[in-house]
């Protein structure tokens, strides 16, 4: 790679940017970051370096900036968090192996469907009830924080948007949609297994979820999410032995890397995108997976009530030919009951 | 201001990282089954509608029948087991070489190390000393009841004893009521009836007692709208409800041996037009259960003692896994009907 300007030593080092993972530290002194402007919390923790951190990223740890919303946020995400595990592991008379061993079937289950919109007993539903609120609070005080934090530093506020899309979805499923519902019942439960199993039920009961037009965008972005992220990252880190891996300053003045780039995607697909706008690309794409997606499940159950059948009304889902002889709704009449 | 950290610029990560890769791999593999499945189609193509077994995996229970007893030819006139002894009520016309032969099988059936006497007083057979003898009596009721009154789900194959009971005195799958394991608390950690990893519902994290609202009472059973826009006020089944039905339907597929898709086009599970005739099979059999339980043996509950009944003190009961025991078709398929006529009944009981 004669292209690096400098000694042999740099040759080598930019060499090392073709790896999967990032094989040079660049380390300059620790740095605190630009001077806070107003508001009484301060930069917390001492600057640490760490070599494993900075083989995936940024080799300095710290200081974080916490502020109340992060420290709020925390309370609230552990009380939330204390609620679950503890009501999980009283389901197993407090015995610390079975908690472990049977952790992914354990859940802390909404009110009965009896309970409707009201404030049920603790035992009934009143822990779930509680710990929603405290995880909601907690997750709503994040996005401030986070909101706040890029305020503080002059940015947009980009990344409090693409987050506020996942908090959408979160309260469409837990809050809104049960709500319309007029149940708390509907809602999902705080659980591994028991979160997927009511997924799946969700789909059966209202015909199918995936004949749902929005279920249907929802996975096209989301899987382009992941295409793009492959075609962007591929791309940045083959040019990254040209520099272009410094994005930001490629986007007002683009260097050899940024053309061969372009080029490159030019001469494969005909299109190619700009070094700026690939970015609003993956930012919509991941924006509109859960944003589509929550659109869905609102619909679901308040508005349609059998998806397929949806898809069969409006030509979406085809008709297959009977291989077996097709059969009718048996009745009781002329047996037992 | 910039240095490098010479230390990370070494030869690329060696084997530990490949040993670990290799025994990650490893451990995530060994909860598989390794390949090749036998999978037979059973839909049009592209619809999914598979059958998938391991033919490898041995079967639930033995689904061999035992030999038929020999038997002769019965000349007209012979003596009817009503008439020559004392306390018959079910078999009375049978002849009485045939009503012999059919105590026997019974007993190899049911009671093959305990002999007569695990029904019978050793001093008089005709007595209704010991509860077996009348529970006997009335099992015999349900197989004939069971033969002549649903064969919309036994068809001609039928049932005898031998279906459920397999040599033992009571058959390997039944249900009592269970209310879980008791929780200490009553403040905190309220499963709502599923959450744990449950046999009845496959280990799955659904409601697990499906038993006691659909096989004991007749819990409707469909929570699937059949109309594309919500109709009015009515909001139809909630999830809870429909997680209660998935329950069944795991304990089915369980007792079976099977897909969903044995049954239902899992693109539109309402569907009866899209459905297998399995399904209303089935269907039947769900019915066949209920009214097993009702008519049958929630009512012995008075004369199990006390070491037959379950936690709740209730009868021992049946579920779909009673008979067909890991197969599609209990006893895969084999009728023992035809070698003991005397089992099909003719009326209710």
């Amino acid at each position: 790679m004669t292209h690096a300007v400098g000694g042999k030593t740099e040759v080598a080092v930019v060499a090392e940017y073709q790896n999967i993972f990032t094989r040079v530290q660049i380390r300059g002194p620790a740095y605190a970051g630009v001077p806070l402007t107003g508001g009484s919390w301060v930069r917390q923790g001492r600057i640490r370096f760490i070599h494993w951190l900075g083989r995936i990223g940024d080799a300095q740890l710290g200081p974080i900036y916490l502020g109340w919303t992060g420290v709020a946020s925390l309370i609230c995400g552990f009380v939330a968090l204390e609620i679950i595990g503890l009501n999980m592991w009283a389901s197993v008379n407090w015995s610390p192996i079975e908690f472990v061993r049977q952790l992914p079937w354990l859940a802390l289950e909404p009110p009965a469907p009896a309970t409707g919109l009201h404030i049920p007993a603790m035992n009934e539903g009143g822990w779930w009830l509680m710990a929603g609120f405290f995880l909601t609070s907690s997750v709503i005080l994040w996005w401030l924080r986070m909101y706040r934090r890029a305020r503080a530093l002059g940015m947009g506020t980009h990344v409090a948007w693409a987050f506020a899309a996942a908090i959408w979805l979160y309260l469409v499923l837990g809050f809104i949609r049960p709500l319309l519902m007029g149940h708390w019942s509907e809602a999902v439960p705080f659980g591994i297994f028991p979160h997927l199993d009511w997924t799946a039920a969700f789909s059966i009961r209202y015909g199918n979820l995936f004949y749902c037009p929005f279920h249907m965008l929802s996975i096209a972005f989301l899987y382009g999410s992941t295409l793009l992220f492959a075609m962007h990252g591929a791309t940045i880190l083959a040019v990254s032995r040209f520099g272009t891996d410094r994005e930001i300053e490629q986007i007002v003045d683009r260097g050899t890397g940024a053309e061969r780039a372009a080029l490159f995607w030019r001469w494969t697909m005909g299109f190619n995108a700009t070094v700026e706008s690939i970015h609003r690309w993956a930012w919509w794409f991941a924006v509109l997976c859960p944003l589509v997606g929550g659109i869905g499940i609102l619909l679901t159950g308040t508005v349609v009530d059998n998806w397929y059948l949806w898809a069969v009304k409006h030509g979406v889902a085809p008709m297959y030919p009977h291989v077996v002889p097709a059969v009718v709704q048996p009745t009781m009449s002329g047996v037992p009951q | 201001m910039s240095t490098v950290d010479r230390s990370v610029i070494g030869p690329p990560a060696g084997g530990g990282t490949g040993l670990v890769a290799a025994m990650v791999g490893t451990l995530l593999l060994s909860g598989c089954e390794h390949p090749p499945v036998e999978t037979v189609q059973g839909g049009f193509r592209g619809t999914g509608m598979m059958q998938v077994t391991d033919p490898r995996l041995a079967p639930v229970s033995n689904n061999t029948i035992p030999v038929p007893l020999p038997r002769g030819e019965i000349a007209s006139g012979t003596p009817l087991a009503g008439d020559t002894f004392k306390n018959v009520q079910v078999l009375k016309d049978v002849p009485v070489p045939e009503f012999s032969r059919l105590m026997v099988a019974m007993t190899t059936w049911v009671a093959p190390q305990q002999g007569c006497t695990y029904c019978h007083a050793a001093t008089d057979l005709a007595s209704d000393e010991h509860y077996t003898k009348v529970v006997a009596r009335r099992m015999l009721q349900m197989t004939r009841h069971i033969n002549s009154s649903w064969h919309t789900h036994v068809g001609d194959t039928g049932v005898t004893c031998y279906s459920c009971h397999r040599g033992h005195n009571v058959p390997d799958y039944v249900w009592f009521t269970d209310t879980g394991p008791a929780n200490a608390s009553a403040y905190l950690g309220n499963l709502a009836g599923q959450n744990q990893p449950a046999r009845s519902v496959r280990l799955a994290s659904l409601p697990n007692d499906p038993f006691t609202p659909y096989l004991a009472a007749d819990t409707p059973i469909s929570v699937i709208d059949t109309t594309a826009l919500r109709q009015g006020e009515d909001k139809g089944a909630s999830i809870k409800k429909a997680e209660q039905t998935y329950g069944l339907m795991m304990h089915i597929t369980g007792a079976l041996g099977v897909n969903c898709t044995f049954c239902h086009n899992s693109r539109s599970f309402f569907d009866w037009d899209q459905s297998t005739p399995q399904r209303a099979t089935a269907w039947y059999g769900i019915r066949l259960v209920r009214d097993l339980n009702g008519q049958y043996l929630t009512p012995l509950r008075g004369t199990f003692p006390a070491n037959r009944l379950g936690p709740h003190g209730d009868s021992p009961k049946v579920d779909c896994a009673t008979c067909h025991q890991g197969a599609h078709k209990p006893l895969n398929g084999a009728s023992m009907l035809a070698d003991y006529p005397e089992l099909r009944g003719d009326s209710h009981p």
